[in-house]
């Protein structure tokens, strides 16, 4: 047995989260709570980027795997990571200091509990990504929802009550079911472990209606149309630091829920299915663009536009091609910069202005350049401009789509181009055009830790647009396999 | 010569309740070494029967009218531990009102007799006598603070409503014993086969009496009236440690006498527990009171318990003792908090006086968010737990209906135990409240927070020893 490196990844954030409550809780600044939490997360991230360093490209086995019995004859706690596991988790530890960061002015009371909050937080999220039994998963995808609801009602903002309720009560009735098609599966084949499930598969006469079981909660998480009103609530109330993590990484949860679980467990049902997904999917695309275009809070616009990519993201996934699946991991990795970016970028405003109105700003570009450059880059991201790591994800998306069924793949084209509009449109009203509003003349440009996160996530956008190789590489055999999986499956039953 | 080794818990007990009603007669301000005493003598009720019962698979004595199993001894102990807890945690409250009397002690010390009478009884008649004795101790408790109306309304309401459902079961038990021809359970079971029509009569007035005592839907009206007027820590005592004893008589009644009349009983018992999953969740939305809103979740919690009862197999007894075993665990934890509400010889029960909590007690808060999370059944809580086990055992006899139904109904009550978590996070503070609680009180709140967030690192002992018990 090896040194448990997925387990220390969990748990580190918990360690740290302990610290914290065990120091002082000070009001105003708190210097050392934020150390705290920046240390250990950066250190978490040193982790996952020896992970990744360490991790074996050419196979599509699991890797690091830890097996412990947890319940007798029942449940093993069992984690490990294939090629697409390991890049949430990179993005989750990437995402996570970033946070950490850039909490300094959006959290005015109680930054030691916040940060305790994100630390937890950031140990459930690694969890779902490493989990390799159902239970555990289960447990992990779950008990994330505490962290997400405090902050969200703590933290936020006017609504953040109604906002947190909606939530939680909307992603718990999703998982609900699923915990019932979990305990099935356990009754049908006598196991939770995921890797003996791939072997054995699942009864074809079984699968369509655990497959919609799984597909509630996922569909709800993503959030696909029409279960994603809980969405720009929820982005809208919740402090800066929160909506990145929910766009970054919690939505990612669901994504690869379905790669994981839906595509994988259930080969036959995911084929009788797509049709659905693809319905589903065209409308969030068109349908969430469209009232993207309509949005007068800037959040809530990008949280419209977070609907319209997870639509792609999902589309993606169910033409069942290497090149669809492929982009949709890309495409969850970019969106998770880009709307963790973007978000950081309306925070930076709100933080000054007081205000998510895109009617308040205009005229930023003069008086706050480097701001609006480093804006632009993420709106031209969002918007999948060729260069940025946007541009891959939906190409390769539109690639698959347009091999599957090529109506599907004109409409959501046409999403592409509504994504240009309302992302462009919106840049456009804030930083360019004349400078009416007064109080604009006496904001100031972006501090030093906003520029250093702004930067660190400008760098990646910018890096896989142009080079997107290591990712590729990365994923691209488990794909294959899951796709070849997928195949003998079908081709058995 | 019987084995009264077997007893010996119950002879125990009996005695101390004797040498306590004479001490404290005869000798004046005892309350204080009553109570101490009473809080011994269940510390040595507990000992013996883990001595002499707990290594016994089943025997019975007496010509088969008490069983001493694997179950009768795990619920022994639990209600010993239970009893143990609330009354230790219970001064700083009685003394505030002028309550700490000897009556309250050797009260929790007969009913709890009558509870393991009932826990063990293998006959109609042994359950109804422990049954009426634990009964008639805690009408008393209920009007426990007789210069409050409310209390006194508690008692009275309690009295009625209970007497009627003894009533309904005593009719039930004739008319078994009319078709039988014997009060002992073993050969009830024997006798009883499901052709006799009438016989469906006598099983559904038990269950009715069994289920107003456990206080299932429909049978519930009086939980929340008394759960309210009773002095707080007699309301944790109602929570917990009655409905222990009424699990296991249920569990015995259904599965040992009746076994064999499943087709005639598992509809009503799924139907009982989904009312009361239902019910519980969405009369509880409304609430202000937070013992009502407690008496209201204890019954959705019972509409759990019921679920794993209703599969009829061992797997789902075994989650049903599970559940109730982390469901009295939590209760527990969440009346320790209820307790720390004073200021100043003033105790609060409204859900508003927990309005911003989190700011001048942290931990307080703290605790109070982990068990009401758990009592929501949000993993890794031990609450997900309790509710995982019973939905397992749904689900291996294919009940999709009761687990789905089951399961949606969390989330209607995980809306209210959010309500309080937002009224304790989210809302403006008060006014702070005292700190100086007794030691026991911090200590109980501790050791059960404790246990429910930690529960999921180690899941196995509880399954051991629960796994044992096999009724079937």
């Amino acid at each position: 047995m090896n040194f448990p490196i997925l387990s220390s990844l969990i748990l580190l954030p918990i360690v740290g989260a302990l610290f914290l409550f065990f120091t002082k809780d000070k009001e105003g600044n708190n210097l050392t709570a934020k150390y705290v939490a920046l240390f250990t997360t950066i250190v978490n991230f040193l982790i996952s980027i020896y992970l990744w360093i360490a991790f074996e490209q050419s196979t599509s086995s699991f890797q690091f795997i830890e097996d412990r019995i947890w319940i007798e004859g029942f449940i093993n706690y069992k984690v490990g990571i294939d090629g697409i596991s390991i890049l949430f988790i990179i993005l989750t530890t990437f995402i996570t200091p970033l946070c950490v960061i850039s909490v300094n002015n959006s959290v005015k009371n109680r930054l030691r509990d916040f940060l305790i909050a994100i630390l937890i937080m950031e140990s459930f999220m690694i969890g779902v990504f490493c989990a390799l039994d159902l239970v555990v998963f289960y447990l992990f995808f779950e008990a994330g929802l505490i962290p997400m609801f405090l902050i969200i009602g703590i933290w936020g903002g006017t609504r953040r009550v109604y906002s947190a309720f909606k939530f939680f009560l909307y992603t718990l009735l999703g998982s609900v079911l699923m915990l019932v098609a979990i305990i099935s599966i356990y009754w049908i084949t006598g196991t939770t472990d995921v890797v003996k499930l791939y072997e054995i598969g699942i009864d074809v006469k079984y699968q369509n209606l655990l497959w919609l079981a799984f597909f509630s909660s996922f569909a709800v998480k993503t959030p696909m149309w029409p279960v994603h009103t809980w969405l720009p609530d929820a982005h809208v109330e919740a402090p800066t630091a929160g909506s990145v993590l929910l766009a970054a990484i919690l939505l990612k949860m669901a994504g690869y829920g379905f790669i994981r679980f839906s595509l994988g467990l259930f080969p036959v049902a995911s084929e009788t299915f797509t049709p659905l997904v693809y319905v589903l999917s065209v409308i969030a695309i068109i349908f969430t663009s469209l009232i993207a275009l309509m949005q007068e809070d800037m959040k809530k616009l990008i949280a419209y536009s977070s609907v319209a990519h997870m639509g792609f993201v999902t589309l993606g996934i169910f033409t069942l091609q290497q090149q669809g699946i492929e982009g949709s991991i890309i495409q969850m990795i970019s969106h998770g910069l880009v709307s963790a970016a973007l978000f950081l970028t309306v925070g930076v405003v709100y933080d000054r202005m007081h205000s998510r109105l895109i009617s308040t700003y205009g005229g930023l570009v003069s008086v706050i350049p480097k701001y609006s450059i480093l804006f632009m880059i993420f709106a031209l991201a969002s918007l999948g401009l060729p260069g940025t790591s946007g541009f891959i994800g939906e190409f390769l998306i539109l690639m698959g789509a347009f091999k599957d069924n090529f109506l599907v793949a004109v409409i959501a084209s046409l999403g592409v181009i509504l994504g240009a509009a309302y992302m462009l449109w919106l840049y456009k009203r804030v930083v360019f055009g004349k400078l009416i509003n007064e109080d604009l003349k006496k904001i100031v440009d972006l501090n030093r830790s906003e520029y250093f996160v702004l930067s660190c996530l400008a760098a990646p956008i910018l890096f896989y647009g142009f080079y997107p190789d290591p990712l590729i590489n990365t994923i691209e055999v488990s794909v294959t396999d899951l796709i070849s999986m997928h195949e003998t499956n079908l081709a058995s039953k | 010569m019987e084995n009264l080794n077997l007893i010996l818990p119950e002879i125990f007990i009996s005695l101390s309740i004797m040498f306590l009603l004479i001490l404290g007669v005869f000798k004046k301000d005892s309350s204080k070494i009553t109570v101490n005493l009473s809080l011994f003598a269940i510390l040595i009720t507990t000992i013996i029967t883990i001595n002499e019962t707990f290594s016994v698979n089943r025997e019975t004595i007496f010509n088969g009218s008490i069983v001493i199993d694997q179950m009768s001894s795990l619920m022994k102990i639990i209600t010993l531990i239970g009893g143990f807890l609330v009354l230790v945690i219970s001064s700083t409250y009685l003394k505030t009102f002028k309550l700490y009397n000897i009556e309250y002690p050797i009260l929790i010390l007969s009913s709890i007799l009558g509870m393991m009478v009932m826990i063990s009884s293998n006959d109609l008649i042994v359950f109804y006598m422990g049954l009426e004795l634990q009964s008639l101790a805690l009408y008393v408790l209920a009007t426990y603070n007789r210069d409050q109306l409310k209390s006194s309304e508690a008692g009275l309401k309690y009295f009625v409503l209970s007497a009627l459902s003894s009533g309904l079961l005593l009719y039930g038990c004739s008319l078994v014993y009319g078709f039988s021809g014997s009060t002992n359970f073993d050969i009830i079971s024997n006798q009883l086969n499901s052709n006799e029509y009438v016989l469906t009569f006598g099983i559904v007035f038990i269950l009715v009496g069994l289920a107003f005592k456990i206080s299932a839907v429909p049978f519930h009206m009086w939980a929340p009236d008394v759960y309210e007027g009773s002095p707080t820590t007699v309301t944790l005592f109602f929570t917990i440690v009655p409905k222990i004893a009424a699990l296991t008589v249920f569990i015995r009644f259904l599965y040992v006498p009746f076994l064999n009349l499943i087709d005639q009983w598992q509809m009503i018992i799924i139907f009982l527990s989904i009312s009361s999953m239902i019910f519980g969740a969405v009369a509880a939305i409304g609430q202000t009171n937070i013992k009502r809103l407690i008496a209201y979740s204890s019954i959705s919690h019972i509409g759990y318990t019921l679920a794993g009862l209703a599969t009829a197999t061992n797997e789902g007894i075994q989650s049903s003792i599970i559940y109730i075993s982390i469901y009295v665990v939590m209760n527990l934890a969440l009346f320790s908090c209820l307790l720390m509400l004073r200021r100043k010889d003033q105790y609060y029960e409204d859900i508003d006086d927990l309005s911003g909590l989190s700011k001048n007690h942290p931990l307080l808060s703290l605790c109070l968010l982990l068990i009401l999370f758990s009592l929501a059944g949000i993993p890794p809580l031990a609450g997900f737990f309790a509710k995982f086990y019973v939905f397992k055992a749904v689900l291996e006899q294919s009940m999709y209906f009761l687990a789905i139904v089951g399961l949606l109904s969390t989330v209607v009550a995980a809306f209210y135990y959010l309500r309080i978590i937002k009224i304790i996070y989210f809302d403006k503070e008060k006014d702070k409240y005292d700190t100086d609680h007794s030691l026991w009180l911090k200590f109980s709140l501790t050791v059960s927070t404790i246990l429910i967030l930690f529960y999921f690192i180690f899941p196995s002992p509880l399954i051991d020893v629960v796994s044992r018990i096999n009724i079937i």
